[in-house]
Protein backbone atom coordinates (compact mmCIF):
# COMPACT_ATOMS: atom_id res chain seq x y z
CA UNK A 1 0.00 0.00 0.00
CA UNK A 2 1.52 3.30 -0.96
CA UNK A 3 0.23 4.98 2.21
CA UNK A 4 3.02 3.26 4.13
CA UNK A 5 5.60 3.23 1.35
CA UNK A 6 8.28 5.86 1.77
CA UNK A 7 8.71 8.12 -1.22
CA UNK A 8 12.21 8.94 -2.37
CA UNK A 9 11.46 12.46 -3.59
CA UNK A 10 9.73 13.49 -0.39
CA UNK A 11 12.50 11.87 1.64
CA UNK A 12 15.07 13.93 -0.23
CA UNK A 13 13.20 17.20 0.25
CA UNK A 14 12.39 16.45 3.90
CA UNK A 15 16.02 15.66 4.59
CA UNK A 16 17.24 18.74 2.80
CA UNK A 17 14.76 21.07 4.50
CA UNK A 18 15.16 19.54 7.92
CA UNK A 19 18.95 19.61 7.87
CA UNK A 20 18.98 23.20 6.59
CA UNK A 21 16.43 24.15 9.23
CA UNK A 22 18.47 22.45 11.93
CA UNK A 23 21.66 24.24 10.88
CA UNK A 24 20.08 27.68 10.44
CA UNK A 25 18.01 27.48 13.60
CA UNK A 26 20.89 26.19 15.70
CA UNK A 27 23.29 28.81 14.47
CA UNK A 28 21.15 31.93 14.22
CA UNK A 29 18.08 31.32 16.33
CA UNK A 30 18.43 28.82 19.16
CA UNK A 31 21.83 30.06 20.20
CA UNK A 32 20.89 33.72 20.80
CA UNK A 33 17.54 32.78 22.31
CA UNK A 34 19.00 30.23 24.69
CA UNK A 35 21.90 32.52 25.56
CA UNK A 36 19.49 35.32 26.40
CA UNK A 37 17.13 33.08 28.32
CA UNK A 38 20.01 31.56 30.28
CA UNK A 39 21.49 34.98 30.96
CA UNK A 40 18.15 36.23 32.15
CA UNK A 41 17.63 33.22 34.37
CA UNK A 42 21.10 33.77 35.79
CA UNK A 43 20.24 37.41 36.35
CA UNK A 44 16.99 36.55 38.08
CA UNK A 45 18.56 33.95 40.31
CA UNK A 46 21.38 36.34 41.12
CA UNK A 47 18.90 39.07 41.97
CA UNK A 48 16.91 36.67 44.13
CA UNK A 49 20.04 35.55 45.88
CA UNK A 50 21.05 39.15 46.43
CA UNK A 51 17.61 39.97 47.78
CA UNK A 52 17.82 36.99 50.13
CA UNK A 53 21.24 38.08 51.25
CA UNK A 54 20.12 41.66 51.72
CA UNK A 55 17.18 40.43 53.73
CA UNK A 56 19.44 38.39 55.97
CA UNK A 57 21.71 41.37 56.31
CA UNK A 58 18.77 43.54 57.19
CA UNK A 59 17.69 41.09 59.84
CA UNK A 60 21.20 40.99 61.22
CA UNK A 61 21.37 44.75 61.14
CA UNK A 62 18.06 45.00 62.90
CA UNK A 63 19.18 42.56 65.55
CA UNK A 64 22.35 44.51 65.90
CA UNK A 65 20.40 47.73 66.24
CA UNK A 66 18.20 46.17 68.84
CA UNK A 67 21.21 44.93 70.72
CA UNK A 68 22.74 48.35 70.51
CA UNK A 69 19.55 49.89 71.75
CA UNK A 70 19.33 47.38 74.56
CA UNK A 71 22.90 48.02 75.52
CA UNK A 72 22.33 51.74 75.41
CA UNK A 73 19.30 51.37 77.59
CA UNK A 74 21.20 49.25 80.08
CA UNK A 75 24.01 51.72 80.04
CA UNK A 76 21.63 54.60 80.52
CA UNK A 77 19.99 52.82 83.42
CA UNK A 78 23.37 52.12 84.92
CA UNK A 79 24.41 55.73 84.49
CA UNK A 80 21.21 57.01 86.03
CA UNK A 81 21.51 54.55 88.86
CA UNK A 82 25.11 55.53 89.33
CA UNK A 83 24.24 59.20 89.33
CA UNK A 84 21.50 58.62 91.83
CA UNK A 85 23.81 56.65 94.03
CA UNK A 86 26.46 59.31 93.76
CA UNK A 87 23.98 62.02 94.58
CA UNK A 88 22.66 60.12 97.57
CA UNK A 89 26.13 59.35 98.71
CA UNK A 90 27.14 62.97 98.30
CA UNK A 91 24.13 64.13 100.26
CA UNK A 92 24.80 61.56 102.91
CA UNK A 93 28.40 62.53 103.04
CA UNK A 94 27.50 66.19 103.20
CA UNK A 95 25.03 65.46 105.92
CA UNK A 96 27.56 63.42 107.81
CA UNK A 97 30.22 66.08 107.39
CA UNK A 98 27.84 68.77 108.45
CA UNK A 99 26.81 66.75 111.47
CA UNK A 100 30.33 66.00 112.54
CA UNK A 101 31.27 69.63 112.00
CA UNK A 102 28.34 70.82 114.07
CA UNK A 103 29.12 68.20 116.70
CA UNK A 104 32.69 69.36 116.75
CA UNK A 105 31.56 73.00 117.06
CA UNK A 106 29.15 72.09 119.82
CA UNK A 107 31.79 70.03 121.60
CA UNK A 108 34.29 72.83 121.24
CA UNK A 109 31.73 75.26 122.54
CA UNK A 110 30.98 72.98 125.39
CA UNK A 111 34.60 72.56 126.14
CA UNK A 112 35.11 76.31 125.98
CA UNK A 113 32.10 76.90 128.21
CA UNK A 114 33.33 74.30 130.66
CA UNK A 115 36.83 75.74 130.78
CA UNK A 116 35.43 79.27 131.11
CA UNK A 117 33.24 78.05 133.89
CA UNK A 118 36.14 76.41 135.65
CA UNK A 119 38.20 79.52 135.16
CA UNK A 120 35.36 81.64 136.44
CA UNK A 121 34.86 79.38 139.43
CA UNK A 122 38.62 79.46 140.15
CA UNK A 123 38.58 83.27 139.88
CA UNK A 124 35.56 83.41 142.06
CA UNK A 125 37.31 81.18 144.55
CA UNK A 126 40.38 83.42 144.57
CA UNK A 127 38.23 86.51 144.85
CA UNK A 128 36.25 84.90 147.64
CA UNK A 129 39.48 83.95 149.38
CA UNK A 130 40.88 87.46 148.97
CA UNK A 131 37.64 88.95 150.16
CA UNK A 132 37.46 86.54 153.06
CA UNK A 133 41.03 87.34 153.94
CA UNK A 134 40.30 91.04 153.74
CA UNK A 135 37.18 90.56 155.84
CA UNK A 136 39.10 88.40 158.27
CA UNK A 137 41.84 91.00 158.43
CA UNK A 138 39.31 93.70 159.04
CA UNK A 139 37.59 91.60 161.68
CA UNK A 140 40.86 90.68 163.31
CA UNK A 141 41.91 94.26 163.11
CA UNK A 142 38.66 95.16 164.79
CA UNK A 143 39.15 92.55 167.45
CA UNK A 144 42.64 93.58 168.05
CA UNK A 145 42.01 97.35 168.00
CA UNK A 146 41.85 97.63 171.79
CA UNK A 147 43.59 95.87 174.57
CA UNK A 148 40.41 94.62 176.00
CA UNK A 149 39.50 93.02 172.90
CA UNK A 150 42.94 91.54 172.54
CA UNK A 151 42.67 90.19 176.03
CA UNK A 152 39.16 88.82 175.44
CA UNK A 153 40.34 87.09 172.38
CA UNK A 154 43.28 85.65 173.95
CA UNK A 155 41.14 84.47 176.74
CA UNK A 156 38.70 82.92 174.36
CA UNK A 157 41.42 81.22 172.44
CA UNK A 158 42.91 80.04 175.65
CA UNK A 159 39.55 78.79 176.65
CA UNK A 160 39.28 76.84 173.45
CA UNK A 161 42.64 75.31 174.07
CA UNK A 162 41.79 74.56 177.62
CA UNK A 163 38.70 72.83 176.71
CA UNK A 164 40.68 70.62 174.43
CA UNK B 1 -6.58 19.05 8.75
CA UNK B 2 -7.99 19.66 5.35
CA UNK B 3 -11.37 20.30 6.86
CA UNK B 4 -12.40 23.39 4.97
CA UNK B 5 -10.30 22.35 2.02
CA UNK B 6 -12.36 19.26 1.61
CA UNK B 7 -15.48 21.15 2.56
CA UNK B 8 -14.80 23.60 -0.23
CA UNK B 9 -14.25 20.90 -2.74
CA UNK B 10 -17.54 19.42 -1.76
CA UNK B 11 -19.37 22.67 -1.59
CA UNK B 12 -19.81 22.57 -5.32
CA UNK B 13 -21.00 19.02 -4.93
CA UNK B 14 -23.56 20.11 -2.35
CA UNK B 15 -24.60 22.96 -4.58
CA UNK B 16 -24.89 20.49 -7.40
CA UNK B 17 -27.05 18.17 -5.39
CA UNK B 18 -29.30 21.01 -4.36
CA UNK B 19 -29.56 22.22 -7.93
CA UNK B 20 -30.46 18.79 -9.19
CA UNK B 21 -33.04 18.23 -6.52
CA UNK B 22 -34.69 21.61 -7.05
CA UNK B 23 -34.29 22.50 -10.72
CA UNK B 24 -34.75 19.03 -12.09
CA UNK B 25 -36.96 17.83 -9.24
CA UNK B 26 -34.99 14.71 -8.39
CA UNK B 27 -34.07 13.16 -11.62
CA UNK B 28 -31.42 11.05 -13.15
CA UNK B 29 -28.19 12.22 -11.55
CA UNK B 30 -27.16 8.71 -10.56
CA UNK B 31 -26.44 7.90 -14.15
CA UNK B 32 -24.32 11.02 -14.63
CA UNK B 33 -22.46 11.06 -11.33
CA UNK B 34 -19.90 8.67 -10.01
CA UNK B 35 -21.01 7.27 -6.71
CA UNK B 36 -19.39 9.03 -3.75
CA UNK B 37 -16.64 6.80 -2.43
CA UNK B 38 -15.63 7.86 1.09
CA UNK B 39 -12.59 5.62 1.38
CA UNK B 40 -11.18 6.78 -1.93
CA UNK B 41 -11.80 10.43 -1.11
CA UNK B 42 -10.14 10.18 2.30
CA UNK B 43 -7.15 8.27 0.99
CA UNK B 44 -6.76 10.82 -1.76
CA UNK B 45 -6.71 13.59 0.83
CA UNK B 46 -4.23 12.14 3.25
CA UNK B 47 -1.83 11.07 0.52
CA UNK B 48 0.57 13.23 -1.38
CA UNK B 49 -0.47 14.91 -4.64
CA UNK B 50 1.10 16.81 -7.53
CA UNK B 51 -1.60 19.47 -7.43
CA UNK B 52 -2.92 21.76 -4.72
CA UNK B 53 -6.64 22.00 -4.98
CA UNK B 54 -7.99 25.34 -3.79
CA UNK B 55 -11.71 25.35 -4.45
CA UNK B 56 -14.39 24.33 -6.87
CA UNK B 57 -15.14 21.16 -8.74
CA UNK B 58 -13.56 19.69 -11.81
CA UNK B 59 -14.77 22.55 -13.98
CA UNK B 60 -14.41 26.16 -12.89
CA UNK B 61 -12.49 25.22 -9.79
CA UNK B 62 -9.07 26.53 -8.91
CA UNK B 63 -6.10 24.25 -8.61
CA UNK B 64 -2.39 25.00 -8.34
CA UNK B 65 -0.44 22.64 -10.54
CA UNK B 66 2.84 21.91 -8.82
CA UNK B 67 6.09 21.46 -10.72
CA UNK B 68 7.22 17.98 -11.53
CA UNK B 69 10.94 17.25 -11.43
CA UNK B 70 12.02 13.92 -12.85
CA UNK B 71 15.49 12.49 -13.08
CA UNK B 72 15.39 10.09 -15.97
CA UNK B 73 18.42 10.47 -18.16
CA UNK B 74 18.71 14.16 -17.23
CA UNK B 75 16.51 16.46 -15.19
CA UNK B 76 13.05 17.03 -16.63
CA UNK B 77 10.91 19.80 -15.24
CA UNK B 78 7.34 20.58 -16.21
CA UNK B 79 3.98 21.46 -14.73
CA UNK B 80 1.78 18.72 -13.40
CA UNK B 81 -1.07 20.13 -15.49
CA UNK B 82 0.38 18.04 -18.30
CA UNK B 83 -0.84 15.05 -16.33
CA UNK B 84 -4.03 16.45 -14.82
CA UNK B 85 -5.04 17.76 -18.23
CA UNK B 86 -3.44 14.78 -19.92
CA UNK B 87 -4.83 12.01 -21.96
CA UNK B 88 -7.13 9.65 -20.02
CA UNK B 89 -6.26 6.05 -20.66
CA UNK B 90 -7.57 2.70 -19.64
CA UNK B 91 -5.35 -0.17 -18.74
CA UNK B 92 -6.03 -3.79 -18.08
CA UNK B 93 -5.23 -5.56 -14.84
CA UNK B 94 -3.64 -8.92 -15.61
CA UNK B 95 -4.65 -10.47 -12.30
CA UNK B 96 -8.09 -9.15 -11.57
CA UNK B 97 -9.16 -8.70 -15.15
CA UNK B 98 -10.54 -5.27 -14.40
CA UNK B 99 -10.20 -2.03 -16.23
CA UNK B 100 -7.93 0.55 -14.59
CA UNK B 101 -8.08 4.24 -15.35
CA UNK B 102 -4.93 6.33 -15.50
CA UNK B 103 -3.65 9.41 -17.31
CA UNK B 104 -0.93 9.68 -19.90
CA UNK B 105 1.11 12.85 -19.86
CA UNK B 106 1.00 15.26 -22.78
CA UNK B 107 3.48 17.83 -24.04
CA UNK B 108 6.67 17.69 -21.96
CA UNK B 109 5.17 14.88 -19.90
CA UNK B 110 4.83 12.65 -22.91
CA UNK B 111 6.16 9.17 -22.30
CA UNK B 112 5.05 9.21 -18.67
CA UNK B 113 1.80 8.29 -17.06
CA UNK B 114 0.28 9.11 -13.68
CA UNK B 115 -1.64 6.56 -11.68
CA UNK B 116 -2.75 7.37 -8.12
CA UNK B 117 -0.41 10.39 -8.03
CA UNK B 118 2.60 8.23 -8.90
CA UNK B 119 4.51 8.75 -12.11
CA UNK B 120 5.46 5.78 -14.27
CA UNK B 121 7.29 5.34 -17.53
CA UNK B 122 5.12 4.15 -20.32
CA UNK B 123 6.12 0.94 -22.01
CA UNK B 124 5.10 0.89 -25.62
CA UNK B 125 2.61 3.66 -24.82
CA UNK B 126 0.89 1.48 -22.23
CA UNK B 127 0.88 0.78 -18.49
CA UNK B 128 0.39 -2.74 -17.27
CA UNK B 129 -1.33 -3.49 -14.00
CA UNK B 130 -1.24 -6.29 -11.50
CA UNK B 131 -3.55 -6.49 -8.49
CA UNK B 132 -4.42 -2.82 -8.76
CA UNK B 133 -0.78 -1.77 -8.89
CA UNK B 134 0.97 -0.35 -11.89
CA UNK B 135 3.69 -2.67 -13.05
CA UNK B 136 6.09 -0.31 -14.70
CA UNK B 137 9.44 1.39 -14.24
CA UNK B 138 9.37 4.62 -12.24
CA UNK B 139 11.60 7.61 -12.93
CA UNK B 140 13.26 9.25 -9.93
CA UNK B 141 10.59 11.69 -8.83
CA UNK B 142 11.87 14.79 -7.02
CA UNK B 143 8.73 16.77 -7.73
CA UNK B 144 7.60 19.63 -5.56
CA UNK B 145 4.51 17.82 -4.42
CA UNK B 146 1.83 19.12 -2.10
CA UNK B 147 3.73 17.77 0.91
CA UNK B 148 7.02 19.25 -0.27
CA UNK B 149 5.42 22.66 -0.75
CA UNK B 150 3.78 22.35 2.67
CA UNK B 151 7.19 21.40 4.04
CA UNK B 152 8.73 24.54 2.55
CA UNK B 153 5.98 26.73 3.95
CA UNK B 154 6.28 25.10 7.34
CA UNK B 155 10.04 25.64 7.38
CA UNK B 156 9.62 29.27 6.33
CA UNK B 157 6.97 29.77 9.00
CA UNK B 158 9.28 28.33 11.65
CA UNK B 159 12.14 30.50 10.48
CA UNK B 160 9.99 33.65 10.44
CA UNK B 161 8.47 32.99 13.86
CA UNK B 162 11.75 32.05 15.46
CA UNK B 163 13.71 34.89 13.90
CA UNK B 164 11.18 37.34 15.38
CA UNK B 165 11.84 35.79 18.78
CA UNK B 166 15.60 35.76 18.24
CA UNK B 167 15.58 39.37 17.10
CA UNK B 168 13.68 40.37 20.23
CA UNK B 169 16.38 38.87 22.41
CA UNK B 170 19.20 40.22 20.33
CA UNK B 171 17.74 43.71 20.60
CA UNK B 172 16.67 43.66 24.22
CA UNK B 173 19.15 41.31 25.84
CA UNK B 174 18.14 39.28 28.87
CA UNK B 175 14.84 40.92 29.71
CA UNK B 176 11.31 39.68 30.38
CA UNK B 177 9.87 38.47 27.05
CA UNK B 178 7.22 40.47 25.23
CA UNK B 179 5.00 39.77 22.25
CA UNK B 180 5.66 36.62 20.30
CA UNK B 181 8.71 35.82 22.42
CA UNK B 182 6.45 35.59 25.46
CA UNK B 183 4.48 32.74 23.90
CA UNK B 184 7.25 30.85 22.19
CA UNK B 185 9.68 31.13 25.06
CA UNK B 186 7.40 28.97 27.17
CA UNK B 187 7.74 26.19 24.60
CA UNK B 188 11.47 26.70 24.17
CA UNK B 189 12.05 26.58 27.91
CA UNK B 190 9.76 23.57 28.15
CA UNK B 191 11.84 21.68 25.58
CA UNK B 192 15.05 22.71 27.31
CA UNK B 193 13.99 21.91 30.88
CA UNK B 194 11.23 19.33 30.78
CA UNK B 195 12.39 17.41 27.75
CA UNK B 196 16.17 17.79 27.44
CA UNK B 197 17.32 18.42 30.99
CA UNK B 198 14.87 16.01 32.59
CA UNK B 199 15.71 13.08 30.31
CA UNK B 200 19.32 13.54 29.29
CA UNK B 201 20.75 14.87 32.49
CA UNK B 202 22.14 18.08 33.89
CA UNK B 203 25.61 17.74 32.41
CA UNK B 204 25.01 16.53 28.88
CA UNK B 205 21.69 17.99 27.78
CA UNK B 206 23.01 21.23 26.32
CA UNK B 207 24.39 19.65 23.16
CA UNK B 208 21.02 18.13 22.25
CA UNK B 209 18.76 21.10 22.95
CA UNK B 210 19.00 22.57 19.40
CA UNK B 211 18.12 19.21 17.84
CA UNK B 212 15.20 18.64 20.20
CA UNK B 213 13.95 22.19 19.71
CA UNK B 214 14.12 21.82 15.95
CA UNK B 215 12.35 18.47 15.94
CA UNK B 216 9.68 19.70 18.35
CA UNK B 217 8.87 22.85 16.42
CA UNK B 218 9.15 21.08 13.06
CA UNK B 219 6.52 18.56 14.09
CA UNK B 220 4.38 20.99 16.08
CA UNK B 221 4.22 23.72 13.41
CA UNK B 222 3.69 21.25 10.58
CA UNK B 223 0.98 19.48 12.59
CA UNK B 224 -0.78 22.80 13.08
CA UNK B 225 -0.30 23.69 9.44
CA UNK B 226 -1.94 20.39 8.56
CA UNK B 227 -4.96 21.46 10.60
CA UNK B 228 -5.38 24.64 8.56
CA UNK B 229 -7.87 23.62 5.89
CA UNK B 230 -6.79 26.05 3.16
CA UNK B 231 -3.66 26.94 1.25
CA UNK B 232 -0.81 27.39 3.74
CA UNK B 233 -1.97 24.14 5.26
CA UNK B 234 -4.12 21.21 4.42
CA UNK B 235 -1.40 18.80 3.44
CA UNK B 236 -0.91 15.76 5.60
CA UNK B 237 2.84 16.22 5.93
CA UNK B 238 3.47 14.90 9.44
CA UNK B 239 1.04 12.08 8.73
CA UNK B 240 3.24 10.96 5.87
CA UNK B 241 5.33 7.89 6.54
CA UNK B 242 8.32 9.30 4.62
CA UNK B 243 8.54 12.34 6.87
CA UNK B 244 8.10 10.43 10.08
CA UNK B 245 10.60 7.85 8.83
CA UNK B 246 13.15 10.56 8.25
CA UNK B 247 12.61 12.13 11.66
CA UNK B 248 12.82 8.75 13.37
CA UNK B 249 16.05 7.95 11.52
CA UNK B 250 17.46 11.30 12.65
CA UNK B 251 16.74 10.41 16.25
CA UNK B 252 18.22 6.94 15.72
CA UNK B 253 21.42 8.43 14.27
CA UNK B 254 21.72 11.03 17.02
CA UNK B 255 21.24 8.28 19.59
CA UNK B 256 23.77 5.93 18.03
CA UNK B 257 26.41 8.60 17.48
CA UNK B 258 26.14 9.93 20.99
CA UNK B 259 26.02 6.49 22.60
CA UNK B 260 28.83 5.82 25.06
CA UNK B 261 30.65 2.63 26.05
CA UNK B 262 28.10 1.92 28.72
CA UNK B 263 25.28 1.83 26.15
CA UNK B 264 27.03 -0.62 23.85
CA UNK B 265 28.10 -2.69 26.84
CA UNK B 266 24.47 -3.09 27.82
CA UNK B 267 23.64 -4.26 24.32
CA UNK B 268 26.53 -6.64 23.60
CA UNK B 269 27.55 -7.71 27.09
CA UNK B 270 24.81 -7.00 29.56
CA UNK B 271 26.54 -6.96 32.93
CA UNK B 272 25.40 -9.64 35.31
CA UNK B 273 23.86 -11.85 32.64
CA UNK B 274 25.23 -15.39 32.18
CA UNK B 275 27.12 -15.91 28.91
CA UNK B 276 24.68 -18.37 27.31
CA UNK B 277 21.81 -15.99 27.91
CA UNK B 278 23.65 -13.33 25.93
CA UNK B 279 22.95 -15.41 22.83
CA UNK B 280 19.32 -14.46 23.27
CA UNK B 281 19.89 -11.04 24.79
CA UNK B 282 22.10 -9.60 22.06
CA UNK B 283 19.60 -10.08 19.21
CA UNK B 284 16.81 -8.75 21.41
CA UNK B 285 18.84 -5.67 22.30
CA UNK B 286 19.79 -5.08 18.67
CA UNK B 287 16.17 -5.29 17.64
CA UNK B 288 15.43 -2.92 20.51
CA UNK B 289 17.68 -0.28 18.98
CA UNK B 290 15.44 -0.17 15.95
CA UNK B 291 12.03 -0.71 17.50
CA UNK B 292 12.30 2.53 19.47
CA UNK B 293 12.58 4.85 16.45
CA UNK B 294 10.18 2.59 14.57
CA UNK B 295 7.59 3.26 17.24
CA UNK B 296 8.31 6.99 16.91
CA UNK B 297 7.76 6.79 13.17
CA UNK B 298 4.50 4.85 13.40
CA UNK B 299 3.11 6.88 16.30
CA UNK B 300 3.40 10.23 14.56
CA UNK B 301 2.27 8.86 11.20
CA UNK B 302 -0.73 7.04 12.61
CA UNK B 303 -1.83 9.82 14.95
CA UNK B 304 -1.76 12.56 12.37
CA UNK B 305 -3.27 10.48 9.58
CA UNK B 306 -5.97 9.23 11.91
CA UNK B 307 -6.90 12.78 12.87
CA UNK B 308 -7.24 13.75 9.21
CA UNK B 309 -9.23 10.60 8.46
CA UNK B 310 -11.68 11.16 11.31
CA UNK B 311 -12.44 14.75 10.33
CA UNK B 312 -12.86 13.82 6.68
CA UNK B 313 -15.04 10.86 7.59
CA UNK B 314 -17.27 13.02 9.76
CA UNK B 315 -17.62 15.59 7.00
CA UNK B 316 -18.38 12.78 4.58
CA UNK B 317 -21.49 11.88 6.56
CA UNK B 318 -23.17 14.78 4.78
CA UNK B 319 -22.21 13.45 1.35
CA UNK B 320 -22.99 9.83 2.09
CA UNK B 321 -26.50 10.79 3.08
CA UNK B 322 -26.67 13.49 0.41
CA UNK B 323 -28.49 15.73 2.81
CA UNK B 324 -27.36 19.09 4.19
CA UNK B 325 -29.23 18.46 7.45
CA UNK B 326 -26.61 15.91 8.43
CA UNK B 327 -24.26 18.86 8.75
CA UNK B 328 -25.98 19.52 12.08
CA UNK B 329 -24.41 16.31 13.32
CA UNK B 330 -21.22 16.08 11.37
CA UNK B 331 -20.03 19.69 11.67
CA UNK B 332 -20.08 19.84 15.49
CA UNK B 333 -18.40 16.45 15.63
CA UNK B 334 -15.76 17.47 13.11
CA UNK B 335 -15.24 20.70 15.03
CA UNK B 336 -14.78 18.75 18.25
CA UNK B 337 -12.24 16.44 16.63
CA UNK B 338 -10.47 19.43 15.05
CA UNK B 339 -10.11 21.05 18.45
CA UNK B 340 -8.90 17.76 19.84
CA UNK B 341 -6.42 17.64 16.98
CA UNK B 342 -4.97 20.96 18.17
CA UNK B 343 -4.07 19.20 21.37
CA UNK B 344 -2.80 16.17 19.49
CA UNK B 345 -0.66 18.42 17.28
CA UNK B 346 1.14 19.69 20.35
CA UNK B 347 1.16 16.34 22.10
CA UNK B 348 2.73 14.49 19.18
CA UNK B 349 5.49 17.07 18.82
CA UNK B 350 6.07 16.93 22.55
CA UNK B 351 6.07 13.14 22.61
CA UNK B 352 8.44 12.82 19.69
CA UNK B 353 10.93 15.22 21.25
CA UNK B 354 10.40 13.68 24.68
CA UNK B 355 11.03 10.12 23.52
CA UNK B 356 13.99 11.24 21.42
CA UNK B 357 15.43 12.84 24.54
CA UNK B 358 14.69 9.68 26.50
CA UNK B 359 16.57 7.51 23.96
CA UNK B 360 19.48 9.93 23.85
CA UNK B 361 19.47 10.05 27.62
CA UNK B 362 19.68 6.27 27.80
CA UNK B 363 22.54 6.30 25.30
CA UNK B 364 24.67 8.84 27.16
CA UNK B 365 23.89 7.58 30.64
CA UNK B 366 26.96 6.77 32.70
CA UNK B 367 27.31 3.43 34.44
CA UNK B 368 26.19 3.64 38.03
CA UNK B 369 26.59 0.11 39.31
Amino acid sequence: MDLITPDLGLLFWTGLVFVLLLVILTKFIWKPILTSVNAREQKISDALELAEKTKAEMVALQAQNENLLKEARIERDAIVKDAKETATRMIEEAKATAKSESDKVVAAARAAIASEKTAAIAELKTQVAVLSLEIAEKIIRGELSSDDKQKALAEKLAEDINMN
Amino acid sequence: MSLIYSAKRFFSLVAGILLFSTAFASGHESGEKKEFNVGEMIMHHIKDAHEWHLWGGEHGGKTIYLPIILIDGGVKTFSSSHFYHGEPATGHDHKTNEEVHYVKGVGPAAGYAMFHEKIYKLENGELSFEDGHAHAEKPLDFSITKNVLSLFMGAILILVLMSIVARFYKKNGPVAPKGLAKYLEVLIVMVRDDIAKANIGEHKYKKYVPYLLTIFFFIFINNLLGLVPFLPGGANLTGNITVTLFLAVCTLLVTLFSANKNYWLHIFAMPGVPKPLLLIMIPIEIVGIFTKPFALMVRLFANMSAGHIIVLALISIIFINQNMAWGGLSVPMALFISVLELLVAFLQGFLFAMLSALFIGAAVEEAHH
